[in-house]
């Protein structure tokens, strides 16, 4: 390691020094909410200069900034493939995952410079920058049992289900746990009790399950004054889920079962 | 839910950062509140203007009189404005409950909604403030 880079390392905490920039690649600007709970009252923007190509997606320009210019930068990450559901976080003011948005779709028009504002998801505690604390999202996920409920006696086979039964709830399974709809939830950001999107969707999902027999408990949980009702159909939920899941659809449809008893 | 929830919630990601940049519903939200808190207001008003009737007609007349100036038949137009879309959109969240499909055509309930409102405050606007208009530049 040549001086320089040591000394880079120790200020800044990263890797060491700059990667190639490769060709085709443009300047961005990259606005991250940062927020050190030890050390800062307030939360700040820090702006960084990022070369990317458009086919980069914004969990690139993240490592980008923590691998080779601040190492401080916090922010959750796994599979970086839009499975785990580990990045959410609010890109240029709507919940998205980071690795699943590219930045030729962010891009100003005319080859203007492109600002990226990131910003951790609402109405989580935060812990450090992007990443917040995710046991109140959880903790509302568990409340609705999201689990298999069934008295009978157990089958010595599978329990079967025709295509017709797994269809009734087959949107609701692709649900990945990620927050992005809980947390683009106006209600869910100023009323603390509000269960949220995902956990009625994750409630929906057994309700509507053939095989399932746990709905009247369900459904009793999800009628409460921090239930169903709380929510105000404002669609955040629907446009934010990076699965394409009908979230305000599922709500409805256990809005409806309450209702009119049927499920 | 357990109030802990709240507690520990609180105080958190909410100050300083940017606007949210919500679907059109949460639009449509944010006018469905401001326009139902106007028109509680207005019925605020209005019923302690019509309750002085009781008190003596005079005072009623003298208080409906100080109503006609253009100022106040601008906020007659609003009022129509205000009332009209919140009965639109109330509509339109109604089919969002109840109608199978309301979710999906949300949108579209919605422009169909704005479209409505329009296409009534035009001619609306005209014959409401048509008076003031001829009082205040002397029209005929």
């Amino acid at each position: 390691m040549t001086a320089s880079t040591a000394e880079q390392t120790s200020s800044s905490g990263s890797k060491g020094s700059e990667p190639p920039v490769p060709e085709g690649a443009i300047t961005v600007t990259v606005k991250i909410r940062r927020f050190n709970t030890e050390f800062d009252d307030e939360p700040r923007w820090d702006s960084f200069e990022i070369p990317a190509l458009p086919s980069d997606r914004v969990l690139n320009l993240l490592h980008y900034v923590k691998w080779y210019l601040d190492g401080t930068l916090t922010f959750r990450r796994s599979c970086a493939h839009g499975i785990c559901g580990s990045d959410a976080m609010r890109i240029n003011g709507v919940n998205r995952l980071a690795c699943k948005v590219l930045l030729k779709d962010l891009l100003s028009a005319g080859g203007k410079p492109t600002t990226i504002t990131i910003e951790p998801i609402k109405g989580l505690p935060v812990h450090k920058d992007l990443l917040v604390d995710m046991e109140p999202f959880f903790e509302a996920f568990r409340a609705v049992q999201p689990y298999l409920i069934n008295y009978s006696p157990e089958p010595t086979r599978e329990r079967l289900q025709s295509a017709a039964d797994r269809e009734r709830f087959d949107d609701t399974t692709k649900c990945i746990l990620c927050a992005c709809c809980t947390t683009s939830c106006p209600v869910y950001w100023t009323d603390g009790s509000y269960f949220g999107p995902a956990a009625i969707v994750n409630a929906h999902r057994f309700i509507f399950d053939s095989r399932d027999e746990g709905a009247e408990e369900r459904l009793d949980i999800l009628s409460d004054k921090e239930g169903v009702w709380r929510c105000r159909t404002t669609f955040n939920c629907t446009d934010a889920c990076p699965r394409g899941i009908q979230v305000t659809k599922a709500i409805q449809e256990v809005k409806r079962a309450l209702l009119f008893k049927r499920v | 839910m357990a109030s802990t929830t709240a507690t520990e919630r609180e105080g958190t990601s909410r100050g300083g950062g940017t606007l949210y940049r919500g679907d059109l519903g949460m639009w449509s939200w944010v006018a469905h509140r401001i326009t139902g808190v106007l028109t509680f207001f207005f019925l605020f008003a209005h019923v302690i203007d019509t309750a002085l009737v009781r008190v003596s007609p005079q005072t009623y007349d003298s208080v409906i009189e100080v109503y006609k100036n253009p100022v106040v038949n601008l906020m007659e137009l609003g009022l129509v404005g205000a009332v009209l879309f919140h009965a639109l959109n109330g509509i339109r969240i109604m089919l969002v409950d109840f109608w199978e499909k309301g979710p999906r055509f949300q949108r579209a309930m919605l422009w169909t909604t704005l479209a409505v409102w329009v296409v009534v405050m035009v001619p609306g606007a005209y014959f409401m403030l048509e008076r003031t208009l001829s009082d205040l530049f002397g029209g005929k």
